[in-house]
């Protein structure tokens, strides 16, 4: 554990560091990063914790962007946007929770996938409500207290420190027992019924509670990216999370920092191959999983399991010369 | 006279043709250890699922302290104090023991609100070791669960079930697949956890699977002996071994 | 009421293409458990391989065997090695994400070796218009859904009544017993990746003439191919037809009669409808959940 609170510190230190000698775009690039990671900190919960299958998180991200820019659209402050955003995103997650009640893996998936589609289809095509193909324009950034958070650095900062108060958040649950009861979920459903954790409640709240960071995450892009569109929050959007979370580690805490940054970051240091730099991309996914089923941040337990093997060859050995036989 | 704690009326479930259960009826009574025997296929396995709410019954009524607990789900008999074993191994392969031990209680502290804000252990670390040390694998107690032997995950699998202090505990075949040299030791375990729980209260009763005619002949009060789905006797050991019905259909000479 | 005719008909060929794609996924899924989210540019590769074969002057149905034969090779057997063996010990994780890293890899890869632009595809059926009881139908239409139909037709019959395919379904149904019985299992999963490949060849010379060759033609089309395999039966492999069908003629007869804009909804109304209500597919068997 402290190794980790080392780390974290260390990484925060720097995000907080490092941007102001960054130009623009870079400090662009990575509020965008800061956004698809709490967006995938609520994925890792649902996918990664509970065990879900959940192909349709761009759905929440976009309904949080949609609501907040819609809001604002009619003079109501992004600081009552965002809690409703919220609101909506929890309700609505629970809501998807319960087709997850009902099927089981790969019919789940689909079904999410679907949702994804029909939410999309509505912001696509309801001009009158979310301006169809052409967007909502000229979202505004919300003030802090009378702050300004106009610049690109101001934002940045803003973002970065909901950021970390989610993350904190999320440490909390799933250090506590609702963190304990996710993984018996996802591990061993039929166990954990039979030991008496409603299985069917926390399935549900794995979702909302996911639903609700991808609303946050989306309701802070709008106000970013000041102009959106459905085709961010399409299912081509969903896979991409999905395989950021699973590059990075499901069930592993840093794993949405790591994966977001193969997800977002790694593409852009590609474009020095130009035209092929997406196709280097997919297959460096494709390599990644293939070395690394587990994501990134299996790597330590790789290296623990690794050793602990060697050591129990070794020892074997070395009671088999003892006794003077073959080993 | 002392109430059953569990009663089970002309249990029936049939699949399809075959009926797998065909009028079962039994009681156990507090602190009683109950053997259920019978040769493969008789209907054990069933029985003791439409019991734990995994199976719905066809026919038949169970009752737990007098409540009808019939159609009642896995989740909703273990917050009435009902646990029990596996077959085949069901632990929480990547969770520590301890961890497997201490979300084996954590519902039954509190509401599923405070359990939110609680300490991650909902105050059982102490419960849990002191299971861990009456189990012997203090050793092995913050390694995951998945990396354990065959026979510790046993152990912690039987320790899971006694975490939350059930009144009924159900154990499927608790020596299955295990080494020889450890099944006295399941049977000192279990008679200890029949003779005291911690808090007090008075001992819990077991119903055991078992194919081990020793360890159910010398851990068990009284045996019930299943042949194709109907209960063919229920006695002490003494009576059991000495039914020419029995030995003649499983026991053999 | 022509009308309605003929978009029936229309709906029924296009379907019967979605058909091809959804049947092979579902074969995939069946026989190794694998979920291929590449099946769309395992459509569109074949379809360029075609193009480019063609622009090197050769006749387009050598074009096509030829394809067929690297698609098996790649898309069969190096997909089965490459990716699926390795990784399908780990769930459904790992290889959902490689075979979207794939198609990634895949349509960029095309986007950038070959090109971005739209190219026209030659037909294998002409262009002639044959009217029929009032109704006009282009011979392409008649000929593809023959073609599919027959395709999926002989598909089901190669799996229902050789000794490979019915090795196959019992590979499908039960892997462990199907080794017992000596049936070699990782031989009858490449056939499965081989029938994929093929049928995934047969989809693309059927299928782009009408929608043209480009390199992100497979997104849609694999959407349009999942739906048909959960509407028909995810778990069987009998519903590809109807699924594909349904698909395809709801997209038509919404497309005309509530809006274009809203042409994928009712095809997918339909489908969380039957996973949420009978996600073993109109056609499938009830999948038992294990205790």
């Amino acid at each position: 554990m402290k190794k980790s609170l080392l780390f974290g510190l260390a990484g925060l230190a720097l995000l907080i560091a490092v941007p102001p000698f960054l130009k623009s775009y870079g400090i662009y690039l990575f509020s965008t990063w800061l956004v698809y990671v709490i967006a995938n900190m609520g994925l890792n919960l649902t996918v990664g914790y509970a065990g879900q299958k959940s192909l349709g998180h761009a759905a929440f991200f976009g309904i949080g962007a949609y609501t907040v820019a819609i809001l604002m659209q009619h003079g109501v402050s992004f600081w009552i946007g965002l809690p409703t955003a919220m609101l909506g995103c929890f309700v609505i997650g629970l809501v998807l929770g319960f087709p997850a009640l009902r099927v089981q893996t790969i019919y789940l998936a689909f079904a999410t996938l679907g949702f994804n589609t029909a939410v999309w289809l509505v912001l696509r095509n309801e001009e009158w409500l979310t301006g169809g193909t052409f967007g909502i324009n000229n979202i505004g950034r919300p003030e802090l207290l009378g702050l300004s958070l106009e610049s690109p650095l101001a934002y940045y900062y803003f973002v970065l420190g909901i950021a970390v108060v989610l993350s904190a958040l999320m440490w909390k649950l799933l250090h506590s027992p609702w963190g304990k009861a996710f993984t018996a979920l996802r591990d061993n459903p039929i166990r954990a019924e039979s030991l008496g954790i409603h299985i069917q409640t926390y399935t549900l709240l794995s979702f909302a509670i996911g639903a609700v960071y991808a609303g946050i995450a989306g309701a802070l892009f709008a106000s970013l990216v000041q102009f959106i569109e459905p085709a961010p929050f399409a299912v081509g959007t969903s896979f991409m999370m999905y395989l950021m979370v699973v590059v990075g580690g499901p069930g592993y805490f840093f794993g949405p920092l790591l994966g977001t940054a193969v997800g977002v970051l790694l593409p852009e240091w590609l474009r020095f191959a130009q035209a092929w730099y997406l196709f280097v991309f997919g297959a460096a996914v494709v390599l990644l999983m293939l070395w690394l089923p587990d994501g990134l941040l299996s790597i330590p337990d790789r290296i623990k399991a690794r050793r602990q093997a060697r050591d129990a060859s070794a020892a074997r050995a070395a009671n088999a010369a003892k006794l003077g036989v073959q080993a | 006279m002392n109430a059953p704690v569990l009663k089970v009326r002309d249990l029936k479930k049939s699949y399809g043709a075959i009926q797998a259960v065909g009028g079962v009826s039994f009681e156990v009574m507090p602190g009683e250890i109950f053997g259920v025997i019978g040769p493969n296929g008789s209907g054990k396995t069933t029985m003791f699922n439409s019991v734990l709410g995994q199976i719905r019954p066809d026919a038949g009524r169970i009752e737990l302290n007098g409540e009808d607990i019939t159609e009642l789900s896995p989740v909703e008999l273990n917050r009435r104090g009902v646990g029990r074993t596996f077959q085949t191994l069901q632990v929480f392969g990547k969770m520590s023991v301890r961890d497997n031990l201490i979300v084996a209680a954590q519902e039954h502290q509190g509401s599923l609100w405070s359990r939110m804000f609680a300490p991650g252990d909902s105050g059982l670390s102490a419960k849990a070791d002191a299971l861990i040390d009456q189990f012997r694998i203090r050793h092995v107690a913050d390694k995951k669960a998945g990396e354990l032997s065959y026979g510790q995950q046993k152990l912690v699998d039987i320790a899971m079930a006694f975490m939350s202090e059930p009144d009924l505990v159900l154990l499927d075949e608790p020596c299955a697949g295990v080494n020889p040299s450890l099944v006295g030791g399941i049977s000192t375990l279990l008679k200890e956890l029949n003779k005291t729980r911690a808090s007090g209260k008075k001992p819990g009763s077991f119903v055991v699977i078992e194919h081990n005619m020793d360890f159910v002949m010398d851990l068990c009060h009284r045996i019930m002996v299943m042949v194709e789905g109907t209960v063919m006797a229920i006695g002490t050991p003494a009576e059991i071994r000495a039914n020419k019905q029995v030995l003649d259909a499983y026991l053999g000479n | 009421m022509t009308d309605f005719i003929q978009l029936l008909l229309s709906g029924t060929a296009t379907g019967a293409i979605y058909a091809l794609a959804a049947l092979g996924f579902t074969l995939l899924w069946q026989a190794s458990g694998t979920i291929n989210f590449a099946q769309g540019e395992f459509v569109m590769l074949p379809a360029f391989m075609m193009l480019a074969f063609n622009a090197m002057g050769l006749p387009l149905l050598a074009g096509f065997a030829l394809t067929c034969v690297i698609a098996v090779l790649v898309l069969g057997w190096g997909f089965k090695r490459g990716i699926a063996d390795p990784l399908l010990r780990f769930g459904m994780m790992p290889i959902v994400v490689a075979t979207l890293g794939l198609s990634i890899a895949i349509r960029n890869g095309v986007r950038a070796g070959f090109s971005a632009e739209a190219h026209p595809f030659p037909s294998l059926f002409g262009d002639k218009l044959i009217h029929v009881a009032g109704v006009t139908l282009t011979s392409a239409d008649i000929g593809t859904l023959v073609a599919a139909v027959l395709l999926v037709a002989g598909t089901q019959a190669y799996l229902s009544r050789t000794v490979t395919g019915r090795a196959m379904q019992a590979v499908a149904q039960n892997t462990e017993s199907a080794t017992v019985l000596g049936i070699n299992v990782p031989r009858m999963v490449f056939y499965t990746f081989a029938i994929n490949a093929l049928l995934a060849c047969a989809a693309a010379l059927l299928v782009t003439p009408t929608y043209l060759a480009k390199f992100d033609m497979g997104e849609g089309l694999a959407t349009k191919a999942f739906f048909a395999a959960i509407i028909g039966g995810f778990n069987n492999s009998r519903g590809a037809l109807l699924g594909g069908v349904i698909v395809g003629v709801s997209e038509n007869l919404a497309a005309a009669y509530v809006s274009p804009a809203y042409k994928d909804a009712v095809a997918l109304v339909i489908f969380m409808l039957v996973i949420l209500f009978k996600p073993q597919g109109l056609m499938g068997k009830r999948v038992e959940r294990k205790v």
